[in-house]
């Protein structure tokens, strides 16, 4: 059963007309066979039209979608071996960002990302991606670990933000957000980022200052969510529809910026509608990335990464 | 609240109109204790308030006047940007916001660079103007930032940040955020220069800023009482529905949870400043030639 957005109503209709004509299946008689491949061909006309044209809103909440294809999902579809590490041996397991390492396509990587849960026990054990220090400087300790072992760094991002909160104060976010950037700037592996989801500011790019930065054709990554935006510049919520077209903060328009290197496509309908679909399609564009960045010495990749990052700004939308 | 409304403002006015009893002009209203202070006395003061010792935000003019030796320095030229990438507006558009602050300040955007020394040592300083968009920080601000370390390293320089900021630009969305790697690759090319970098956190400090080149000092220093934190108060406030603890994401708050070095009053700043630039830049120039000191764990 498919969780529909607001935007996705006659969709929802078409498809309960489905269902119901489906149920109706055996008894319906002759005829029936025809009627639904019909209607399953509008509907999936229907998605393939609403989904081509996203507002930066709609593309947002899709990014948001509880179906989507968390962490724990990606590396179950796509990590073989996959060996969870945890702590940060300073303080505690931050569950909010996750990493261990396993192979992709038979190659050994490290991963880590954020994983904001899939309901609602799972969103509060992962405090919704929003990440404390302790799982940066997690972060931080995999990514020297893999530094040393010649392992590339894979990294998914999808967080609503770092985690806004007093204890996260106390330990240092911005410091540790800040070390997480600067680690990840200086490692001597390839490093490649997807954001998958949401990639919220500082949280985000925490584990994105990477060699490649891939991005889902319905991801948003932008410097503040909308609803912020709105409630610091139209002084209310209610512009988050106008806030999100003005941060222009779709994969579409991040790779005409140079901030995203490429988009990675997604089933038709979105991830959500087909997560064994979009991991896949996630697994062939790391693969494809990490074998491009094969060959190239520890210098160069860091040097490379530095280049990409300073040249960035030179041209606008 | 800046600079130039606080102090040239009224300076100018107290020229043109020579009335005494204009409070407004001569007077200004500490912000903390809300006693009146005589706007020559502050100044004398270096902004900090002599009747509860509040230090009042400043720009980033003034912080090269009060911390190159002798007030002397040479302006940096920051590199031009890009301006207005994302075509930006909502009820304004941001072309005009800049031109607003432009008209104000004088200056292109929040980031000022200037060169001096401090000591005797030369080095650079890289101040952010609160009053400039509240300091906020896009292309402009990341660009004088990487300015700032390029100029440092080829004079072999120190390099100062001074931080007054609310955080990322926004107008300039996902460009903004990319100054927070952009600037954490000027911080390690100093680091690779083998020169100091020392960062004054100053209130208020919050955000992208925070989270990038201010929280990576070889040395780190806060003014009394500056509010210094990642997420804004009311924000915490919000998601966790919790008041704040007094004296939450101040300076002394950052000081007791390790997050900083030192908490350092601005009369004691320059010379704060000089010590440690001068430890870190001539470590050999001052021990005495014929006891070097054993090694820590004794081996020769
Ligand atoms: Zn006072």
């Amino acid at each position: 059963m498919n969780r529909f957005l607001d935007f996705e109503k006659p969709i929802a209709e078409l498809e309960g007309k489905l269902a119901e004509l489906r149920q109706l299946g055996d008894a319906g008689g002759a005829g029936i066979g025809e009627e639904l491949a019909n209607l399953e061909s509008k509907v999936e006309k229907l998605l393939r039209q609403t989904y081509a044209k996203l507002t930066p809103w709609q593309k947002t909440q899709v990014a948001r979608h509880q179906d989507r294809p968390q962490f724990s999902a990606i590396v179950a579809g796509m990590v073989e071996g996959f060996t969870p590490l945890a702590g940060d041996r300073a303080f505690a397991d931050d569950k909010a960002i996750q990493g261990g390492i396993g192979r992709i396509r038979g190659r050994a990587v490290m991963i880590i990302g954020h994983e904001k849960g899939s309901d609602t026990a799972s969103r509060l054990k992962h405090n919704f991606g929003m990440a404390r220090p302790e799982g940066y400087r997690k972060a931080i300790r995999l990514m020297g670990l893999a530094d040393r072992f010649g392992l590339p760094v894979v990294t998914l991002v999808d967080t609503p933000g770092a985690f806004p909160g007093i204890d996260a104060e106390a330990r240092g976010q911005a410091e540790a957000i800040a070390r997480s950037t600067e680690a990840t700037l200086g490692l001597g592996v390839p490093v490649v980022a997807c954001v998958i989801g949401e990639g919220g500011s500082g949280g985000a790019i925490a584990l994105a200052a990477a060699n490649r930065v891939l991005m889902f054709e319905h991801a948003v990554y932008s410097v503040i969510s909308p609803e912020a935006c709105s409630s610091i510049l139209w002084r209310g919520t209610d512009k988050a529809e106008l806030a999100a077209e003005a941060l222009r903060l779709t994969a579409q328009d991040l790779f005409q910026l140079k901030v995203v290197d490429a988009v990675i496509p997604e089933p038709i309908g979105g991830a959500h509608r087909d997560p064994k679909a979009a991991i896949r399609s996630l697994a062939d564009a790391i693969e494809r990335n990490l074998t491009e960045l094969d060959g190239q010495s520890r210098s160069s990749l860091k040097a490379r990464r530095r280049h990409k990052f300073l040249d960035l700004g030179k041209v606008g939308l | 609240m800046n600079w130039l409304t606080n102090f040239v403002k009224p300076r100018i006015n107290a020229l043109v109109n020579r009335k005494r009893d204009v409070p407004g002009n001569l007077w200004q209203t500490c912000p903390s204790c809300g006693q009146m202070i005589f706007a020559r006395d502050l100044k004398a003061n270096l902004s900090v308030c002599q009747h509860c010792g509040h230090h009042l935000r400043v720009s980033a003019v003034e912080r090269f006047a009060m911390l190159f030796d002798d007030g002397v320095h040479a302006r940096v030229e920051t590199p031009a940007v890009v301006q207005d990438p994302l075509k930006f507006r909502d009820h304004k558009r941001y072309p005009d916001r800049l031109k607003d602050s432009r008209a104000r300040s004088g200056e292109k955007d929040a980031m000022l660079v200037a060169e001096g020394k401090i000591g005797g040592q030369p080095t650079v300083i890289a101040a952010l103007d609160f009053g400039f968009m509240g300091g906020s920080m896009g292309l402009a601000v990341g660009e004088a930032f990487l300015a700032a370390a390029a100029r440092a390293i080829a004079a072999k320089a120190a390099l100062v940040a001074v931080t007054a900021s609310g955080g990322a630009r926004m107008q300039e969305g996902i460009l903004s955020l990319m100054q927070m790697p952009r600037t954490t690759i000027a911080v390690e090319q100093m680091h690779e220069a083998g020169l100091p970098y020392i960062v004054v956190l100053t209130d208020p400090t919050t955000g992208g800023v925070t989270a990038s080149f201010a929280m990576l000092g070889d040395i780190a220093i806060a003014e009394p009482g500056a509010q210094i934190g990642f997420a804004g108060p009311r924000v915490i406030e919000k998601t966790i529905r919790e008041q704040l603890p007094e004296g939450f994401q101040r300076a002394e708050y950052l000081l007791d949870h390790g997050m900083v070095d030192m908490v350092v009053p601005r009369a004691k700043l320059r010379e704060t400043l000089a010590q440690v630039i001068d430890l870190l830049m001539r470590p050999k120039a001052a021990a005495p030639a014929a006891v070097e000191p054993a090694p820590a764990d004794g081996r020769a």
